[in-house]
């Protein structure tokens, strides 16, 4: 099943985005889109890396209920700066910024995005954000968790909160600026004959990520700037001493933050949404419905914050509202997941690596899932909001979910990328890897939850020790689980196969062009007359011709 | 090199490339509302909790430079659709004028906020630890209308009868102000920036029928920028405002 | 004691089974779904197997039934799951008549729990078995949580206001409390233990402990009276503000002709922002308390105002609505 089984040898092709230019130079002021990707690339990696170092701290000091590793005051910036380095510097950013940069252009047949300057612009945005962060973190660090609250964060905390939140604010500009370029793109710069519903679902996914970024990404950008403002000049906006109101800076912050969870991880289904279909090597099943349900989330998204605030004191009826609609943002999810399940249904499935990391998506953006409807659940929430649920429930969403997406998109998409085969044995042995440490990592933390162990605590019980000890088992192998591709995919760049256009073979624009691709993107601007994932009208693939038509099943009736 | 029209290598028609830029600049401005909007809520949270304190602050106010402002604004606005005019007819004369008189209208609500917000200054209404509401009708500069102190210190002495906390929560009354109209004036000196620019190549004649984008554009932006006022002088000084 | 490893904590109150058999209808729920969707993926996935190079799938575009179907079946449970988890919170959130009130202090990082008859315990909580307690929690200074595993019950303690959170002990022992809402440094040491007593050993614990501690309503006549409040809020009702007599508990007749229920958070209130409510009749003139009174001493003052109800309440001039008194 080696995607190189069928191909012949390829050669690299002589002229390409990577080699078009030399030099630092050529790199930091450029606007090719692809090479912007790249710089992003090397960045959330980086911002990977210190949250995760947090993390590890985080899950040796929790094996004993006492912890022995950290004081309260460092444990409770480990979990604060793990929480903000992962969710805006590398989680946001990833599959948007990386993959999405790289690709919408490709994916839709353009030469790059609307506003090449722009996209440049973001990522030195993006980079200024970060420093204003790292700065904070190495004077003094942050403690007042990724959610800010006041007013411990804009009166009570000792750390250094103003320059995270001038960071996060600035890095907002980052984010509302590829996602208005990601808009116009998707809607002005569609090649002939790609028309709304030719496009990838990858595309759908983006295009849904972009709108929140626009309409949500300004709102906690005014409302972090307050809180520094708060802090730095003893204003009151949110401080109840002062006569402000701290609630109202929760409903400010989960306006945004909840989107945002769908910023994370409808991109991850978009390319999940690629991978299936590409490895069971037939049309998407109901393809309106996945495009379809990505906008709804979106929508609907931006109507369930205050599900973060059951317990506050809110109206009662203001909670039923808010968890009748959390309850139907469920069913758009619900829909990907069954339609991605019967894409499989008499499919030609191979067992190559993204396929593994799509399917490990689906297990445990399920259990994710569904464990949102525990939270979403108004009587329960009683019980396990600010548990280890949350905790356990949220990373299967974003480790599991988001984070495979993306780690499953890069291995997609590498090979079009550098133009390189990873080792594909190592690459399946990683995402089996992963998958269990995630697991073994995650899942325990939901039954600590339902004990009792209230999140943020640098100590606990001694009861809950065992299902901590497991916790952190998991999480060394999960740490196994993500050098691994670190490792094999930099070495792929230089020793790797060269990969040729298309190895898997799969329908997308993007394949249709040399890999890696020119700085131009394509020799010719491309014309599609297709539909998508049609393996079945597409000679230029090389496939066997299909199965006869008495074959086919009865119920096709799209 | 001369770049009239020019259209960027990865367009394919001048038609795709004004499409996109206006797409962009609608979505931009699209940001701007929710980002004024955040602070809109604060404003309106607030002002309903603390109704007496914001009533008190909204007086404080004046009245007069707001409105002239107001007025400076809109004949701006004015200048402004008469530069988009000029250059979608190709008056290469005109656009420069307009844009220029825009500019300066521009510039003069600037220097009128920079009056009002020295005399908010000079009136200890600036938050922090000197901040006093009762500043004004304590020290009584020379040329005050001391009837109208009168009727300030009355309105004052019957705020604080029902809130005893006035002067912080009329702090927050102030900062909210001088947070959203300094956010506005961030984005009035972002547009004379562009209006600078815009003049500068409208001498060069870029500008005419067949290509007139930026000009389009930074007209959308401008006038944005004064529909937020039109909401915040209607907000921070005409709600509640007492008679006389 | 329970084995090893649990799956849930003891059930102690009146929530404990409602909110488990929610966990293990959702539980069972997510279970099906899981196992059917897994088990069909893992079927396919072998059934399916690519078995030549170039082979393609079957061209299957969807079908309008299934969709429909997999909508509406989700729709239906999660519709049953939000009713069934708004029932047992519209429980939570209305608290039943005649509680065992307790006043619940937080701040960095202890609680403070004040009974009825005002002995204070710090890090403790004691309440009778099978008894509708009902906790009213205030904050000094950030948000905290309190939080009961076992009663599987938790309220966030907001600064500047009162939260109210309620349950019923049902079994006698000891335990865990926690801040569920992170509070800063010692978040985590934040906690102590609920102790569930036989309602004759919580008196007995009740009267051997108290009259150490200072009576909250001494305290708060002391501090009435301190405040200059007696010098308006006459019994007689005859004052320049309305007669707290009675006033805990009965309708209140407001300057607009609506009328509000005198409860913990109405009396806060007017304590601290007496122009929010005004009592049909009267000017105000009352200062404001904002920032001036620590919660402590808001709660000694409603214990003292409580005290109050038993006093006669004058024909004339109470703040008490006369139509709606008896209620």
């Amino acid at each position: 099943m080696s995607p190189t089984s069928t191909a012949p040898v390829h050669a690299m092709p002589r002229e390409h985005y990577l080699n078009a230019s030399y030099g630092i130079r050529s790199w930091l002021l450029t606007t090719d889109h692809k090479r912007i990707a790249l710089l992003y690339l090397a960045s959330v990696t980086f911002f990977f890396f210190v949250g995760g170092i947090f993390a590890t701290m985080i899950r040796i000091h929790l094996l004993t209920p006492n912890g022995y590793l950290v004081s309260p005051e460092n444990y409770n910036k480990l979990f604060t700066m793990h929480g903000v380095a992962m969710i805006f510097f590398f989680l946001i950013p990833s599959i948007p910024a990386v993959l999405g940069n790289f690709l919408v252009p490709m994916m839709i047949g353009a030469k790059d995005v609307a506003f090449p300057r722009i996209n440049l612009l973001s990522w030195y945005i993006y980079i200024t954000g970060g420093c204003f962060v790292l700065y904070s973190f190495s004077t003094g660090g942050l403690d007042t968790g990724w959610t800010f609250y006041t007013p411990l964060s804009s009166v009570y905390s000792n750390s250094a909160v103003t320059p995270a939140v001038i960071g996060i604010f600035i890095n907002g500009f980052s984010s509302i600026l590829t996602g208005l370029n990601f808009v116009v793109t998707i809607h002005t710069m569609r090649a002939p004959g790609m028309t709304w519903f030719r496009l990838p679902l990858f595309i759908w996914a983006q295009y849904a990520t972009s709108i929140i970024f626009i309409l949500g990404t300004p709102v906690i950008a005014i409302t972090l700037l307050l809180v520094g403002l708060e802090r730095m000049f003893h204003l009151g906006f949110f401080n109840p001493a002062l006569g402000g109101d701290p609630i109202l800076f929760q409903h400010l912050f989960w306006f945004y933050s909840h989107p945002a969870v769908y910023i994370m991880i409808l991109p991850a289904m978009g390319v999940v949404s690629e991978i299936i279909p590409t490895f069971a090597r037939k049309p998407i099943f109901g393809y309106s419905f996945i495009a379809g349900s990505s906008i709804a989330i979106a929508v609907i998204g931006f109507l369930v914050w205050a599900h973060h605030m059951f317990l506050t004191g809110q109206s009662t009826y203001s909670a039923l509202a808010f968890s009748l609609l959390s309850y139907l943002v469920a069913i758009p999810s619900a829909i990907k997941v069954f339609n991605w399940a019967s894409t499989l249904y008499k499919g030609s499935i191979s067992y190559d690596t993204p396929m593994l990391y799509a399917l490990g998506f689906i297990g445990l953006f399920l259990i994710g899932g569904l464990t949102g409807l525990f939270l979403a659940c108004l009587g329960l929430d009683i019980h396990i909001h600010d548990t280890y649920f949350v905790i356990a429930h949220f990373h299967y969403i974003m480790v599991g979910g988001a984070v495979m997406g993306y780690v499953g998109g890069l291995h997609f998409w590498w090979p079009k990328i550098t133009g390189k085969l990873y080792p594909e044995f190592l690459a399946r042995m990683a995402a089996v890897v992963l998958f269990v440490g995630f697991n073994l990592t995650f899942f325990p933390q939901f039954i600590l939850g339902y004990l009792g162990m209230p999140r943020r605590y640098h100590n606990y019980p001694p009861e809950f020790q065992v299902l901590n000890v497991m916790s952190t088992a998991g999480a060394s192998i999960l740490a196994l689980g993500y050098l691994l591709p670190m490792i094999y995919l930099t070495w792929s760049m230089r020793y790797g196969k060269v990969a040729g256009p298309n190895p898997w073979p799969a329908t997308g624009l993007e394949w249709r062009t040399d890999s890696p691709p020119p700085a131009d993107n394509f020799h010719v601007t491309p014309e599609v007359d297709w539909e998508p994932y049609d393996y079945n009208n597409r000679p230029d693939l090389g496939l066997a011709a299909p199965l006869a038509p008495s074959h086919a099943p009865a119920h096709g009736d799209d | 090199m001369h770049r009239t029209g020019e259209l960027y290598g990865h367009f394919q028609t001048m038609e795709q490339q004004k499409d996109s830029a206006t797409l962009g600049m609608w979505i931009f401005l699209s940001t701007e509302i929710l980002f004024f909007g955040g602070l809109f809520l604060t404003y309106t949270v607030n002002r309903h909790y603390y109704f007496p304190a914001f009533g008190v602050g909204g007086n404080m106010l004046d009245l007069t430079l707001g409105t002239a402002n107001t007025v400076v604004l809109i004949a701006s606005s004015f200048t402004m659709a008469m530069s988009v005019w000029s250059a979608q007819t190709s008056r290469k004369k005109l656009l420069p004028l307009f844009l220029g008189l825009t500019l300066i209208l521009g510039c003069v609500f600037l220097g009128i906020k920079y009056v009002e917000y020295n005399q908010k200054f000079d009136h200890h209404l600036v938050p922090g630890h000197s901040f006093d509401i009762t500043y004004r009708v304590s020290h009584p500069a020379p040329g005050d209308d001391l009837k109208e102190l009168a009727a300030e210190k009355k309105e004052l002495d019957e705020g604080f009868a029902v809130d005893p906390d006035l002067n912080s929560h009329s702090q927050l009354y102030f900062s909210l102000y001088f947070g959203m109209t300094g956010l506005h004036a961030l984005h009035m000196i972002v547009g004379a920036g562009l209006l600078i620019w815009l003049i500068q190549q409208s001498f060069k004649g870029r500008f005419a029928a067949e290509y007139n984008t930026p000009v389009e554009l930074v007209g959308l932006y401008w006038h944005f920028v004064d529909i937020v006022w039109i909401y915040l002088f209607a907000l921070l000084y005409l709600i509640n405002r007492h008679p006389g | 004691m329970q084995s090893q490893l649990p799956l849930y904590p003891e059930q102690a109150s009146n929530f404990a089974s409602s909110v488990d058999s929610l966990m293990v209808f959702l539980s069972l729920v997510s279970l099906f779904f899981t196992v059917a969707i897994t088990s069909a993926i893992i079927y396919f996935f072998f059934k399916y197997r690519r078995k030549q190079v170039n082979e393609v799938g079957v061209p299957i575009h969807g079908n309008m039934r299934l969709e429909v179907t997999w909508i509406v079946i989700p729709f239906i449970l999660a519709m049953t799951m939000f009713g069934w988890g708004a029932v047992v919170y519209v429980e939570y959130r209305h608290p039943p008549q005649d509680t065992l009130d307790i006043y619940i202090v937080a701040k960095q990082w202890m609680w403070k729990a004040q009974q009825p008859t005002g002995f204070r315990e710090i890090n403790e909580l004691h309440v009778p078995v099978g008894r509708d307690v009902k906790l009213i929690l205030a904050s000094e200074d950030v948000i905290h949580d309190f939080f009961v595993p076992a009663f599987r019950v938790k309220m966030d303690v907001v600064p500047g206001r009162y939260n109210t959170m309620w349950f019923r002990p049902t079994k006698v022992g000891r335990y865990h409390f926690f801040c569920a809402q992170y509070c800063g440094t010692n978040h985590a040491r934040m906690g102590g233990w609920v102790t569930v007593m036989e309602p004759s050993d919580y008196a007995a614990w009740l009267s051997g402990s108290s009259g150490a501690e200072a009576d909250p309503i001494v305290l708060g006549e002391k501090l009435f009276v301190e405040k200059a409040c007696s010098t308006c809020h006459l019994g007689s009702g005859l004052g320049r503000a309305p007669s707290l007599n009675g006033l805990y508990g009965a309708k209140v007749l407001l300057a607009g002709g609506s009328t509000v229920t005198a409860d913990d958070a109405y009396i806060r209130e007017s304590i601290l922002q007496p122009s929010a409510k005004i009592v049909a009749g009267y000017q105000p003139l009352m200062p404001a308390f904002q920032g001036q009174l620590t919660e402590e001493q808001i709660l000694a003052l409603t214990a003292y105002i409580k005290s109050l109800q038993s006093q006669p309440v004058p024909a004339k001039g109470a703040g008490v609505a006369p139509a709606t008194e008896k209620k």
